[in-house]
C-alpha cells in the first residue's frame, strides 16, 4: 500500500510537479516567459477582479454555469446507475474549450501580449481560440497538422471565418503534436509579443495548472448542481482524456470525496494490442516531451509514436501530467475504450436522448455503458458531455459508408 | 585530473590566436555509414569541436533543416545505441578532437539516465547539450552529468537577462553556448554587432569560452562572428548541405561527402581569417 497523500487537490508543487510529472522542460528561450506567465497568472488569481470578470464573461458569452441534466432514458436502457450529463457541449463554440480560452485570453490581455498563437488537433480549441481572440480584437494564429487541416475542414473554415489564420503543419505526421511543436517554435521566434494559448491541461508548468483551474468551473458546478438535485455527491464521475483538459476539470473538485470514484477514458482506438490506439496512461510509459513528465507513447528508443483514434481531439501521444500523477497513486483509473464502442455509444446516445455528442465523450459514455448496468439504481454518475457531434457528422457518415 | 578534451581544444586555439569552428551535424543522416564518412572526415576538414545530434521525432528548438535531418536519420534507423556507436568509432583514430551530443533529453530518459551516462562517456563523448533542460531542470541530468566527468553546456539566449544569467552560468561547463537569435535553428541571421555585446555581457559572469550560434550560414558570417566569439557553431547549412547532395530517393551519393567537408573547409578559413576579438 503506497501512502496517500492527505489532499490530491494542493499540485503542482513550487516548481510545477505532480509527484514525480509535469515541471518545465523547454528551451532557454522560452524559460523566461513561462516564468513571466507564472507571475501574470499568481498576481491575476490574487486580484478579485480578474475572476469577476471571467465570471461575467462565462454568464453572458459562454452560457455558464452548463445544465446538469438526467438522463432518464438512457438510464432506463442501462438498468443500473442514475447517468447524469454535464452539458458543456451546450456551450458557446460547442465544447468545454472555451472556459480555459477566455481564462487564458484575459491573462494574455493582462500580460500586454498582443498577438496569440494555438495548437490544434480537431480544430475545437482552434475554434475556442479564435473566438475569444475576434471577441477581445486580437490576431490569432492556428498551427495544425495538415492532415487535421484535411480531415477537419469544417472547423478549418469556422477558423477563418472568425479571422483567424490557420498554418497547415506538414512536419512530422502533420498531427497534433507537430502542430504543437510547430507553436513552440513561432513562440521561440516572437517572444516579445506573442502569447501561446495552450489548449490542454499540459504543457511546462504553470499551463497544466492554469488549465486545470479555468475548467475545474466544471467540476464546481456538477458539485453544486448534484447536491441540489439529489442531496449527495456522485459514485462515479467519467470523463474522456486526450490532452485531459475536460477531465481534470470535472475531477479537480472530487479528487478529496474518497467516495466519489474517478475514471478517465482514453482512446483505445484499433486495439491495444497494435499502434493504432492513444492510450498514453494506459498503453505508455514516462517520458518528456512538450516541457512536461508524463506518460507517452514512445518506442523503445524513445522516439515519439503517433497516436490514432476515430476522434481527432484524442489524438495526442502524451497526457496532462497531472493525470499521470492520479493514475500513479491510484486516485483516479484510467481505462481505453475503441473506436467501434464509442460508435456504438454515439449512436445509443442520440437514440435514447436525442442529444449527439462529439466522438470524444462518446468514449465516455461507452464506459458509463459498461459500468452503470453494474451499478445500483440509487447510485449516480455523472459524465462530461463535452462536445457537441455536429464536427464529427462526416466521420461518423464515412463509417457508415455514407457520402455527405 | 586530467584536463578534458575541449579544455585543452580551447586552450590550443587560444594559443593559436584564433576561433573555433563548431560543426554540428546529425548522426544517422543520411544512414549510419554515410553519417559516420562525414563526422570522421570532419576534423581534417577544419572542425575544432563536434556537436553531434542526437535525432528525436520532436525537435521543438529547431528549424526545418534540422527536422528533416533528424527525420532522416531515424528512417534511416538511428538510436542512441547506434549514434554512441558512432562516437566510439570515431575515437579508434582521433583521441583528441572533442564531440558534444545534442538532442533532446527523452531518448536519454528512455535509455536510462545513468546508464546512458557511462556509456556516453566510455564511447568518449567529452559533453551534452540538451536543449529542453533548462537550470530549474538540473537535477534531471546536468548535475549527474558533471558527476559522471561530462561537460553540460548551456544555452544562453537573448531572453537571457541579467537577473538569469548566473542561473544559467552556474552549472555550465566547457564552454557557453550562445544563441545569437530568438528563434529556431538555421533560420535569421545574426547581427555581429549585437552577438559582440552579448559575449561580453556573457564574458562577465564566466571564464568559459564563449560559442555562438543559429543562423550562421556562410564563411563571412563565420568570420564576422568569429571576431567576437571564442567558437563559432554552424549546423543547419551543414546539414542542408547533406539533404542537396542526396538522390532522389533521399541515399547519400558521391557529392555527398565532398559536398558537406568542402563547406566546413570553407567555413573554417572563414573563421580562422578572423583574429578573435574575444581573447580574454
Amino acid at each position: 500500500m503506497t501512502l496517500q497523500p492527505n489532499t490530491f487537490r494542493s499540485g503542482p508543487d513550487t516548481s510545477g510537479h505532480f509527484g514525480i510529472f509535469g515541471g518545465r522542460f523547454v528551451a532557454e528561450t522560452l524559460m523566461p516567459l513561462i516564468l513571466e506567465l507564472e507571475e501574470a497568472y499568481r498576481a491575476a488569481q490574487a486580484d478579485p477582479a480578474f475572476q469577476a470578470e471571467l465570471d461575467g464573461l462565462h454568464a453572458t458569452y459562454t452560457g455558464r454555469p452548463s445544465p446538469l441534466y438526467f438522463a432518464e432514458r438512457l438510464t432506463e436502457e442501462l438498468g443500473g446507475a442514475k447517468i447524469y450529463f454535464k452539458r458543456d457541449e451546450l456551450n458557446h463554440t460547442g465544447s468545454h474549450k472555451i472556459n480555459n480560452c477566455l481564462g487564458q485570453i484575459l491573462l494574455a490581455r493582462r500580460m500586454g501580449k498582443t498577438r496569440i498563437i494555438a495548437e490544434t488537433g480537431a480544430g475545437q480549441h482552434g475554434v475556442a481560440t479564435a473566438t475569444v481572440c475576434a471577441r477581445f480584437g486580437l490576431p490569432c494564429v492556428v498551427y495544425m497538422g495538415a492532415t487535421d487541416v484535411e480531415r477537419q475542414k469544417p472547423n478549418v473554415f469556422r477558423m477563418k471565418l472568425l479571422g483567424a489564420e490557420v498554418i497547415p503543419v506538414t512536419s512530422g505526421a502533420g498531427t497534433l503534436k507537430d502542430a504543437m511543436n510547430e507553436a513552440l517554435r513561432d513562440w521561440v521566434s516572437n517572444v516579445d509579443t506573442t502569447y501561446y494559448l495552450i489548449g490542454t491541461a499540459a504543457g511546462p508548468h504553470p499551463y497544466p495548472e492554469l488549465v486545470r483551474d479555468f475548467q475545474s468551473v466544471i467540476g464546481r458546478e456538477t458539485r453544486e448542481q448534484i447536491l441540489a438535485a439529489e442531496g449527495r455527491l456522485p459514485d462515479q464521475v467519467v470523463a474522456c482524456v486526450g490532452g485531459g483538459s475536460n477531465a481534470i476539470g470535472l475531477f479537480h473538485p472530487f479528487l478529496d470525496d474518497a467516495d466519489v470514484g474517478i475514471t478517465g477514458v482514453e482512446a483505445g482506438g484499433e486495439g491495444l494490442g497494435g499502434e493504432r490506439h492513444c492510450a498514453s496512461l494506459t498503453a505508455g510509459r514516462p517520458g518528456v516531451l512538450h516541457g512536461n513528465r508524463t506518460y507517452l507513447l514512445q518506442d523503445d528508443d524513445g522516439q515519439i509514436l503517433e497516436g490514432h483514434s476515430i476522434s481527432a481531439g484524442l489524438d495526442y501521444p502524451g497526457i496532462g501530467p497531472e493525470h499521470s500523477w492520479l493514475k500513479e497513486t491510484g486516485r483516479a483509473t484510467y481505462v481505453p475504450i475503441g473506436d467501434d464502442e464509442a460508435l456504438e455509444a454515439f449512436a445509443l446516445c442520440a437514440r435514447t436522448e436525442g442529444i449527439l455528442p462529439a466522438l470524444e465523450p462518446s468514449h465516455a459514455l461507452a464506459q458509463v455503458a459498461k459500468m452503470a448496468p453494474e451499478m445500483g439504481r440509487d447510485q449516480i454518475i455523472v459524465m462530461n458531455l463535452c462536445g457537441r457531434g455536429d464536427k464529427d457528422v462526416h466521420t461518423i457518415a464515412k463509417t457508415m459508408g455514407w457520402d455527405l | 585530473m586530467t584536463v578534458s578534451r575541449i579544455d585543452a581544444r580551447f586552450a590550443a586555439l587560444r594559443s593559436e590566436g584564433r576561433a573555433g569552428l563548431v560543426t554540428f551535424l546529425t548522426a544517422g543522416d543520411p544512414d549510419q555509414a554515410a553519417s559516420q564518412a562525414l563526422l570522421d572526415g570532419l576534423p581534417a576538414a577544419g572542425a575544432d569541436i563536434i556537436e553531434l545530434g542526437m535525432p528525436f521525432t520532436d525537435p521543438m528548438a529547431d528549424g526545418p533543416a534540422i527536422q528533416a535531418a533528424s527525420l532522416r536519420a531515424l528512417q534511416a534507423g538511428q538510436t542512441v545505441p547506434k549514434t554512441l556507436d558512432m562516437v566510439r568509432a570515431f575515437r579508434r583514430h582521433d583521441d583528441a578532437t572533442p564531440i558534444v551530443l545534442m538532442g533532446y533529453f527523452n531518448p536519454i530518459h528512455s535509455y536510462g539516465r545513468d546508464r546512458f551516462l557511462a556509456d556516453a562517456v566510455e564511447a568518449g563523448v567529452d559533453g551534452l547539450i540538451i536543449v529542453d533542460l533548462p537550470p530549474e531542470e538540473d537535477d534531471e541530468l546536468c548535475l549527474p552529468a558533471l558527476e559522471a566527468g561530462l561537460a553540460f553546456i548551456r544555452l544562453a539566449t537573448p531572453t537571457t537577462d541579467e537577473k538569469r544569467l548566473p542561473k544559467v552560468l552556474a552549472n555550465t561547463s566547457g564552454f557557453v553556448y550562445y544563441v545569437s537569435i530568438a528563434g529556431i535553428t538555421g533560420t535569421a541571421a545574426p547581427d555581429p554587432a549585437r552577438v559582440a555585446k552579448a559575449v561580453d555581457r556573457i564574458k562577465a559572469h564566466t571564464p568559459l569560452p564563449v560559442a555562438v550560434g543559429f543562423g550562421v550560414k556562410t564563411p563571412e558570417q563565420a568570420g564576422e562572428i568569429a571576431g567576437a566569439a571564442d567558437a563559432v557553431v554552424v549546423g543547419s547549412a551543414l546539414v542542408s548541405a547533406v539533404a542537396n547532395s542526396l538522390d532522389s530517393g533521399g541515399k547519400a551519393t558521391a557529392a555527398t561527402a565532398p559536398a558537406v567537408l568542402d563547406l566546413v573547409r570553407t567555413l573554417a578559413e572563414g573563421v580562422r581569417a578572423a583574429r578573435t576579438g574575444a581573447a580574454a
